[in-house]
């Protein structure tokens, strides 16, 4: 009590614009909300998940014990488990890379000012906008392997002799749902491109025009370099993003046919609601964060090294 | 960078905009605008038409006739409009206090002193790359102790802390653009923190919070997942869930599917046309530039 009081009239003293600063536990009190909130819904769960991937719970049975590693030494023997795993990081790469090098390409022609280019982004966030079960939906109709409308105008162009199974076929099946996310993503990543191209002073481009750069030059030496950084950052966020890939999934296939889209949330998924194994699930899971945390760190390490050069 | 003159003139004959130019330009546009908007032309399309002419094996864009069967179909025979209240009431609540809290800890981040601040936001930022298959078991376990599966609130509570950390980084953003001198003026005034926040910062701030709160808006009300594994009646589940029930046994309602469709993209495609300007400023200001 002492101190306390001994304190408040040391802070008495300062001068008045001084005491804003010493309400100390004034400003962390107002973080406690979010953050509270924030760590109950992730940070203990994210533990418990480890705690439960440590043990055998199936919540059909009474089954409740625990195993040790036993769920991690069963993983690496199951074959579903580098099945889905396999489709992911595919699913990733594929998805990731085109979205990138598309919405690069639509960025850089949309740099330039034209007439509409405000409508053109309006445009631009309704596949970002809709509900990506509702995507999912919508490409199960327009891909449909009987009456989608693109098996009929690619028969109408001469492209297809018969209707193409889209989703339906374990072959094309992965690259439907790519096809998908890909129509949904890219236009986002296009924005944020656009928006870092923007950050880009003129002056610079201008300034290697005058020393008689070509365009390819001017893009592959002074744009895209000073592009980088923006370019990894949402390309590692696409990514990470990626990896989880969840409702296209189990909205359109499913996982099917024969496990060919199965990637690692729709299997995880299905342990825990289907088979009800908590534990074994719950590896998966971890599993799948610790791969997750590998492409974070690969990232991370390539845009560090990338922003020394820069600084160099 | 050196170069010849006859070089510079090819350069510099390059940059005066050639019709080649602009065509290629207007090309992608035109591109961009038909991808983006044309599958969901399509859905609005089916949404019209009648079944029959679904399957004829001759698709149309233009329906005829016009029928509004498959909307009827929905919210009498699926009773839609149940979905649509659950979604309305877990994705306000979730927007209301998002905003409130996250707006308030921005404030604090962006204006007083706190030891930190900057590992504070990089956790907040690392949280939200969780893969949320990790988090959804052991909810499920704390959900169903509490007696809360099948509730409103086990969702709100979930979106709430999923949304924050989007909610926190764009208005942390959006406050530091403030003077601080103005909030200098209101302290000398006498005024406390959160005196300045509700009546200085937050009405000056008002764009960045109604956008925050459009994007945490449209994340629950897409959030499919939790919804999934944590509602399994009608009283509660929302439209994400809603619309992927939509299979029938026999055959695939693509009708009815695109006038749900419809129904739930309607509204948010609106919304993001009348705040597409603020929407870009607010995303690609706070989330990507540091």
């Amino acid at each position: 009590m002492a101190t306390a009081k001994t304190l408040t009239r040391e802070v008495d003293l300062r001068p008045p614009n001084r005491r804003f600063k010493s309400w100390r536990p004034g400003p962390t009190l107002l973080l406690v909300p979010a953050l509270a909130a924030i760590a109950a819904i992730s940070i203990y769960p994210v533990i418990l998940g480890l705690w439960l991937s440590l043990r055998d719970t199936t919540l059909s049975s009474p089954a409740d014990s625990f195993v040790g590693f036993a769920n991690y030494q069963q993983l690496f023997t199951d074959s579903q488990f580098w099945n889905a795993w396999v489709h992911t990081i595919e699913f990733t790469g594929a998805s990731t890379l085109l979205e990138t090098l598309i919405g690069l390409v639509i960025a850089l022609t949309l740099a330039a000012r034209f007439l509409g280019r405000g409508l053109v982004r309006a445009a631009m966030l309704v596949p970002w906008a809709i509900p990506t079960v509702v995507t999912s939906k919508m490409f199960g109709w327009l891909f449909d392997g009987q009456n989608g409308v693109v098996n009929y105008l690619l028969r109408s162009a001469g492209l297809i002799q018969h209707n193409v199974s889209w989703y339906g076929s374990p072959d094309l099946a992965l690259w439907t749902i790519v096809m998908a996310d890909v129509w949904k993503t890219t236009p986002f990543m296009a924005l944020l491109l656009l928006a870092g191209l923007q950050t880009i002073p003129h002056s610079l481009s201008e300034a290697a025009l005058i020393d008689g750069a070509s365009p390819w030059q001017r893009f592959w030496r002074v744009r895209l370099p000073l592009l980088a950084p923006t370019l990894l950052i949402a390309a590692m966020f696409r990514a990470l993003d990626a990896f989880r890939i969840f409702d296209l999934v189990y909205v359109l296939t499913g996982g099917g046919p024969a496990d060919s889209t199965e990637v690692l949330s729709t299997l995880t998924y299905k342990d825990l609601f289907s088979a009800l194994q908590f534990g074994y699930g719950s590896a998966l899971s971890t599993a799948m964060f610790i791969t997750e945390i590998f492409i974070a760190l690969g990232f991370g390490i390539f845009i560090l090294r990338k922003l020394k050069e820069a600084g160099q | 960078m050196s170069a010849t003159p006859a070089n510079k003139q090819t350069a510099r004959r390059r940059f005066v905009f050639l019709p080649w130019n602009r065509l290629m330009i207007y090309a992608c546009a035109l591109f961009v605008v038909f991808w983006s908007v044309g599958p969901f032309l399509w859905q609005m399309s089916t949404s019209l038409q009648l079944d029959k002419n679904l399957v004829s094996g001759n698709p149309t864009l233009i329906p005829d006739p016009i029928t509004f069967d498959h909307f009827i179909n929905i919210f009498v025979g699926k009773s839609f409009h149940r979905y649509l209240l659950n979604s309305v009431i877990v994705a306000g609540t979730t927007t209301f206090l998002c905003l409130l809290f996250g707006a308030i800890a921005a404030f604090a981040l962006a204006r007083l002193e706190i030891r930190g601040r900057f590992g504070i936001l990089g956790f907040i930022l690392a949280v939200s790359m969780f893969p949320q298959i990790a988090i959804v078991a052991p909810l499920y376990v704390l959900a169903s102790q509490f007696g809360w599966l099948d509730t409103y609130r086990i969702l709100v509570v979930v979106y709430l802390a999923l949304g924050l950390p989007l909610v926190i980084w764009v208005l942390f953003g959006y406050f530091r653009t403030i003077p601080q001198s103005i909030d200098e003026a209101a302290r000398i005034d006498g005024a406390r923190p959160l005196t300045i926040f509700f009546l200085v910062t937050l009405p000056m701030s008002l764009p960045g919070v109604v956008t925050t709160g459009l994007l945490s808006f449209i994340a629950a009300w897409n959030e499919f997942m939790f919804a999934l594994a944590f509602t399994s009646d009608i009283n509660h589940q929302t439209v994400p869930v809603g619309i992927a029930n939509f299979t029938d046994v026999h055959y695939i309602p693509w009708g009815d599917i695109a006038a749900a469709s419809v129904v739930v993209t309607l509204p948010l495609v609106t919304l993001v046309l009348v705040f597409e300007r603020h929407i870009i400023a607010g995303l690609t200001g706070g989330a990507i530039k540091e």
